[in-house]
């Protein structure tokens, strides 16, 4: 029993630390620009693909990669996805920063389609085994298994998360990220590098995305083209749950909806004598996203609903 | 700047920096013309626009106000401009890691003068400064505008207490419903009969509407 309890326990910290990675990235461009990047989610598709691609170019072969190596892919790989990341703000979002708050919202789905439609065409529809970054060993711990693919998602999963918090805490584009996420026309006024804030939005949101790709990828050992679809929503999820534009909030969010995931999966056949099954994991994490939503609409960290939420569904 | 309500006040800081665009005239700052330029542009220049109702980053701290209003060009470093603004407004120092929305109103709009002035400007507009402070509070930053204003930096004041802006003012515009009615040096503006029957004459006429 308390084997599998710690067992339970590992996994939805793993899960959960891969939800906060793209959570992150949600909330923080819904900090700055007040938008939903639908295109999220594909980011965490991309770091998957491209550190596939970057690992294959730097020895040739996917498999039997050294620690090295690995290293090299996934630093690369983040930070190629984050100048993605950059670009597509540039491309699809910049020219629509004035227009109404649906139209870059419309954009960032195309982008999604075109993103997810590409890889397909370039790397083909069907799933690729994905190396695991990690050496796999697998622990017993009173009973219950973990496996080091586990321990390496929350090492790396909490270093990044960490790094984010100085960046956004005590560095000086944090302090001017936050303080346009907080009012934009002040900011403006002030004659604030606007631009550069949401850039650096831009770069780091989607970093932190394909870094999830990639230790999900690993601990599965599979990539799709279609992979950020749901992974993107349980997300966004999160960062409803803890409160859209909040940084604490959105890994908060991503923790209660792991440890809900994996209890509820966990015991839900239990419960209902194996009437409702593991398969009904999705229906409970999107569940809460519309129980956040009828209940708390601010999520659990966000700010009450104020006057700018209003203005924002009129003009819907 | 006096003028009633309405009568085109923030209208004209805004369109100075930048924030609304003017559909006819030109804005000519240091013999260049500013019409059209974007806010940022215009505080390289070194016009700084201190909005009304004080418009501070309430999530941020004191010192991090002043981080963000900081603009990285030729001029002076960040420390140099810190240690100014502190100098101005010691409270600042004492509370530099506060929550800016913990603070009073009165510190609150010393902070958004010494946050203003971290993009040193050369001229600083402000919208209202004295908007819902006591009268006391009101009188500790006037001094310190006039201080401001000896250091060489010039104001656009932008107020609604006539008495205390043509005390302080060198030069005075009364506007109503978007034209320059009158204007001339403060002294003589504050003697004028025909002030009181633009401004304070439409004041009366509310409170007897009431």
């Amino acid at each position: 029993m308390l084997g599998s309890l710690i067992q339970q326990t590992v996994n939805a910290l793993t899960i959960g630390s891969i939800y906060a990675l793209i959570a992150l990235g949600y909330t923080m461009v819904y900090g700055v620009l007040r938008m939903i990047n639908f295109a999220h989610g594909e980011m965490f598709m991309l770091g998957a693909y491209v550190a596939f691609l970057v690992l294959s170019m730097l020895i040739g072969t996917v498999g039997g990669a050294g620690a090295i190596a690995l290293t090299a892919a996934f630093v690369i790989a983040i930070f190629l996805v984050g100048v993605i990341g950059v670009g597509i703000e540039r491309i699809a979002y910049k020219p629509l920063r004035n227009s109404t708050r649906l139209a870059p919202m419309l954009s960032s789905l195309g982008v999604s389609l075109s993103l997810v439609t590409g890889i397909q065409i370039l790397a083909g529809p069907q799933p690729v085994a994905f190396p695991s970054f990690f050496p796999a060993v697998r622990y017993e711990v009173m009973g219950g298994t973990v496996s080091s693919v586990q321990i390496g998602i929350l090492i790396a999963a909490f270093a990044l998360m960490f790094g984010l918090h100085f960046l956004v805490n005590r560095s000086r584009i944090g302090i001017i990220v936050r303080a346009v996420s907080e009012s934009r026309p002040t900011a403006q006024l002030l004659g604030i590098n606007v631009n550069g804030a949401i850039s650096m939005v831009f770069f780091v949101g989607p970093l932190l995305g394909a870094a999830g790709g990639i230790l999900y990828a690993s601990y599965y050992g599979i990539m799709t083209p279609t992979m950020g679809a749901v992974i993107g929503l349980k997300a966004f999820t999160a960062a409803i749950l803890g409160g859209i534009g909040s940084i604490p909030g959105a890994m908060l969010g991503a923790f209660i909806l792991a440890f809900v995931e994996v209890g509820g999966t966990a015991l839900l056949p239990i419960v209902t004598h194996g009437v409702l099954g593991t398969e009904y994991r999705d229906v409970l994490s999107f569940a809460i996203l519309i129980l956040v939503l009828l209940i708390r609409p601010a999520g659990i960290l966000g700010e009450a609903v104020s006057e700018e939420s209003i203005v924002y569904k009129r003009e819907f | 700047m006096l003028g009633p309500n309405g009568a085109g006040k923030t209208t004209l800081l805004n369109s100075i920096s930048g924030v609304a665009r003017p559909t006819a005239g030109s804005i000519t700052f240091e013999g260049r013309d500013i019409t059209g330029m974007r806010p940022e542009q215009v505080v390289r220049l070194g016009i700084t626009h201190c909005p009304e109702g004080r418009q501070i980053f309430q999530r941020l701290t004191v010192e991090e106000n002043l981080v963000a209003a900081h603009i990285r060009r030729a001029g002076r470093s960040f420390e140099a401009l810190r240690a100014e603004a502190f100098d101005l407004f010691p409270v600042l120092k004492e509370r530099r890691n506060s929550v800016a929305s913990r603070m009073s109103g009165g510190q609150q709009q010393m902070l958004a003068i010494g946050r203003a002035l971290m993009a040193e400007p050369k001229l600083l507009m402000l919208d209202e400064p004295s908007l819902g402070l006591a009268p006391k509070i009101v009188h500790q930053i006037f001094r310190i505008i006039l201080d401001l204003s000896r250091n060489g930096i010039s104001i656009l004041l932008v107020e609604q207490n006539v008495q205390l802006a043509l005390e302080c003012g060198d030069y005075a515009y009364l506007l109503n419903t978007g034209k320059v009615k009158l204007h001339g040096p403060a002294q003589e503006m504050a003697e004028h009969s025909a002030l009181s029957e633009h401004y304070l004459g439409g004041v009366n006429e509310t409170v007897l509407h009431v």
